[in-house]
């Protein structure tokens, strides 16, 4: 896979700077760029998101089918998240079957949501063990300018916040559709707070260019309460505990903020 | 290059074993961190002055100047061949080199020379990290091997079958009569004037590989070389 | 005979904290290592913790081809890890599954800081992980594997990286899941330990954790991690060991 080179004389410059607790765009080290929020963008999907984060664009679009459940949990819906680094969003993108960054980023987000419960599967059961609601959530990165996963997890939340599903009922095992709408049943809002390592220091938000100078990422996803229900290491370095903690008492503060662009309160 | 012997008693070390801290030099197979050293490699450590380097028990081959290997073409090229000599990056014969005059393409048939398969005793001119090692066999006794055995030994095991000056690989030429070339890659050439007397000198090889690390080595081999030779007919006449 | 229809018990862990496999809370499964058990491969090792065994093969390094894929300035590291079909309860494709993708990935970046990968440009080292039994927790013990692999292949290295995992089960921080805590449990948290440079290669959680928890959690899989390098160590040493007693008895 090939990368864009950061020319050497600026990755010292990012890496200088971050040593002393500045950036190249002027951020503190813990200041996120600004998040633009739209929703209901896509009519033709039952819910739908954009998400800038600087210049980081990702749309998320969720459909919801009916199919089979898994055996072990008869009585629950299914939540399958994808993600799609388009090759249009940057030039490191090759066309083709979904690559490990995309795989990745599609369960960081999927486990987001699943382990904070954030969906209320137990609802979407339409015939235990037969048929239930299946939530398919697809991730486009539209462009890539750092950071996919915080923006991600931003998007599919805001677009499964917007989704709506017909209203029905059950009739001897068939579905039958009546008039009007419902929201899917959200119960948590699980968000992503991405921090790299530049310099020895912690950098929230990375932009493109500080990924390329980065050792390495860690990925904390917390729900409403402040209870941690993801984390994800990624890149080539290491962190030490002491980093790790850090990150933990910064998250906190972070979703905190970050929420406030979905959800009220 | 002067390459260390075995010594004897000196301790194991692995990968992350702490060797020494503060003022020391980090030689082969160590690395400097923080002003402690510590070993990359499984091996016997060594401590000499103020260097410390590890003798790795393990370890596949570097190519070094003036190192005399033997290779295994793999690639008959426009104007040379390709040669694995167990390291990292193949290597390269240039035509005119082999030729002793420069290449001339529709006159010369590389493959009449070297082909694939062909294994060469030869000697690395260059190598840089830029690029794989230059090989030559512009020297007497260098060129095609075509008879004897080849036995294949992790390198850093070289030093201990060669001996201290040399009185190893000495003393198994005496008691099996055998012709040994030794490539610094850890590939030996064998030939013998039997089957058995070469086979001796793989068994006696394949010893000193399994036991580098250990003391009294040279007594033993010598012992299990004679031990096996007794009631065994040989061309050759032990001392 | 199906073993499919196996049902999460009622409880995991007793009042005396002894888990379903009389271990105690912060116990380790029984680990057995070896390295050098493959003859093709450049380095290799094997591992048995509890059920799981897994095996590791390293190749390399070696020029790597096509030449575009090469890093003009160090070794690129390349991890499969993969489940063989008849590993888990129900039987896995063959196919690479998008678990088996994004594991490859992490243990590979587990690794790559232990390794010395700016000696040899242009090259790749090749990293097989195959799983033959699973029950829980074997991308740490792939992991442990693998970095044992490497060093066998003489491929010079920082640190070994030893792995392990923690978690949370029924209201309890526990060490080293089996895959029935794994599922039943409300928690999960693999972690990697390089410990020369005191610091973690691989850390994942799924589940639900508060702050403190989640940091005793990592230092409960540390603390387990401490004791898996120490039998890497061994596993490493001990072909040689055995050589030279037998050799000057």
């Amino acid at each position: 896979m090939s990368s864009t080179i950061v020319a050497r004389v600026k990755q010292r410059q990012i890496a200088q700077l971050i040593s002393l607790g500045k950036r190249l765009d002027g951020r503190g080290l813990t200041d996120y760029r600004e998040v633009q929020v739209e929703t209901g963008v896509i009519e033709r999907a039952e819910g739908s998101a954009r998400v800038l984060l600087g210049k980081t664009e990702v749309m998320v679009g969720v459909k919801i089918e009916v199919g089979e459940p898994f055996p072990d949990v008869p009585n629950e819906g299914v939540l399958t998240v994808n993600a799609e680094l388009v090759p249009l969003a940057s030039p490191t993108f090759e066309p083709g079957p979904p690559d490990e960054n995309s795989i990745e980023l599609a369960r960081i987000v999927d486990r987001g949501i699943r382990e904070s419960k954030a969906i209320a599967l137990e609802e979407l059961c339409v015939e235990p063990g037969k048929k239930v609601f299946v939530v398919f959530v697809d991730v486009y990165v539209l462009n890539h300018d750092g950071n996919l996963i915080d923006a991600s997890a931003i998007a599919a939340l805001a677009a499964l916040l917007n989704t709506k599903m017909c209203k029905y009922e059950v009739k001897e095992g068939e579905i039958k559709i009546k008039p009007g709408y419902s929201p899917l049943p959200i119960r948590n809002y699980p968000i992503a707070v991405t921090f790299a390592k530049i310099s020895d220091k912690l950098v929230v938000d990375p932009w493109l260019d500080e990924e390329q100078v980065m050792d390495a990422r860690l990925t904390i996803t917390m729900e409403k309460d402040g209870k941690i229900c993801a984390v994800q290491k990624g890149g080539y370095g290491y962190f030490t505990t002491q980093q790790i903690s850090e990150a933990a008492k910064i998250a906190q503060e972070k979703t905190q903020e970050l929420r406030k662009h979905l959800v009220k309160g | 290059m002067n390459l260390p012997t075995f010594y004897e008693g000196r301790q194991l070390v692995t990968p992350g074993d702490l060797l020494a801290e503060d003022d020391y030099v980090a030689g082969d197979n160590t690395y400097k961190d923080d002003g402690k050293v510590y070993a990359t490699r499984i091996g016997l450590v060594n401590y000499k002055d103020r260097n410390i380097f590890v003798v790795a028990l393990k370890a596949f081959y570097i190519p070094c100047v003036e190192d005399m290997v033997i290779g295994k073409v793999v690639e008959v090229g426009l104007s040379g061949w390709m040669v694995d000599v167990k390291a990292p990056y193949l290597a390269l014969l240039r035509a005119s080199d082999a030729l002793g005059r420069s290449f001339r393409p529709q006159q010369d048939d590389l493959v009449s020379v070297f082909d694939v398969g062909d294994l060469i005793i030869c000697k690395v001119v260059a190598y840089d990290r830029t690029r794989g090692p230059l090989l030559s066999v512009d020297e007497a006794g260098f060129g095609k091997i075509t008879r004897g055995q080849i036995v294949e030994v992790t390198p850093t095991k070289i030093p201990r079958i060669i001996g201290r000056k040399g009185s190893m690989i000495s003393m198994i030429k005496q008691e099996t009569g055998c012709h040994i070339t030794i490539g610094q890659n850890g590939l030996i050439l064998v030939s013998g004037k039997t089957l058995e007397d070469e086979r001796l000198t793989v068994m006696a090889i394949r010893k000193i590989e399994q036991e580098a690390h250990t003391s009294g080595l040279t007594d033993r081999v010598t012992e299990m070389i004679r031990k096996e030779k007794g009631g065994v007919e040989h061309a050759s006449k032990g001392a | 005979m199906l073993n499919t229809l196996r049902k999460v018990p009622e409880k995991l862990i007793d009042e005396n904290n002894v888990r379903l496999d009389r271990r105690g809370v912060n116990d380790l499964r029984p680990v057995k290592i070896e390295a050098g058990v493959l003859v093709n491969a450049d380095g290799s090792a094997y591992i048995e913790q509890g059920k799981n065994k897994i095996l590791a093969a390293v190749y390399g390094p070696k020029e790597l081809h096509p030449k575009h894929l090469a890093l003009p300035d160090r070794a690129i590291l390349r991890c499969r890890y993969h489940m063989a079909p008849f590993s888990v309860q129900e039987r896995k494709s063959p196919a690479p599954s998008r678990r088996e993708m994004e594991l490859s990935k992490v243990i590979r970046e587990s690794l790559e800081p232990s390794i010395f990968l700016e000696y040899y440009p242009r090259t790749s080292i090749d990293l097989f992980i195959e799983v033959l039994q699973a029950d829980g927790g074997t991308r740490c013990a792939g992991i442990t594997v693998a970095s044992l692999a490497l060093a066998d292949a003489g491929i010079p290295m920082r640190d070994l990286v030893a792995a392990c995992a923690a978690g949370k089960v029924e209201g309890k921080l526990v060490l080293d899941l089996t895959d029935l805590e794994d599922k039943g449990g409300e928690a999960d948290l693999p972690l990697a330990w390089m410990p020369t440079l005191n610091s973690v290669t691989l850390l994942q959680m799924d589940g639900m954790l508060t702050t403190d928890e989640f940091e005793q959690a990592v230092n409960i899989a540390i603390e387990g991690c401490k004791q898996i390098y120490k039998l890497q160590k061994e596993a490493l040493k001990a072909k040689y060991v055995a050589v030279r007693e037998e050799a000057e008895e």
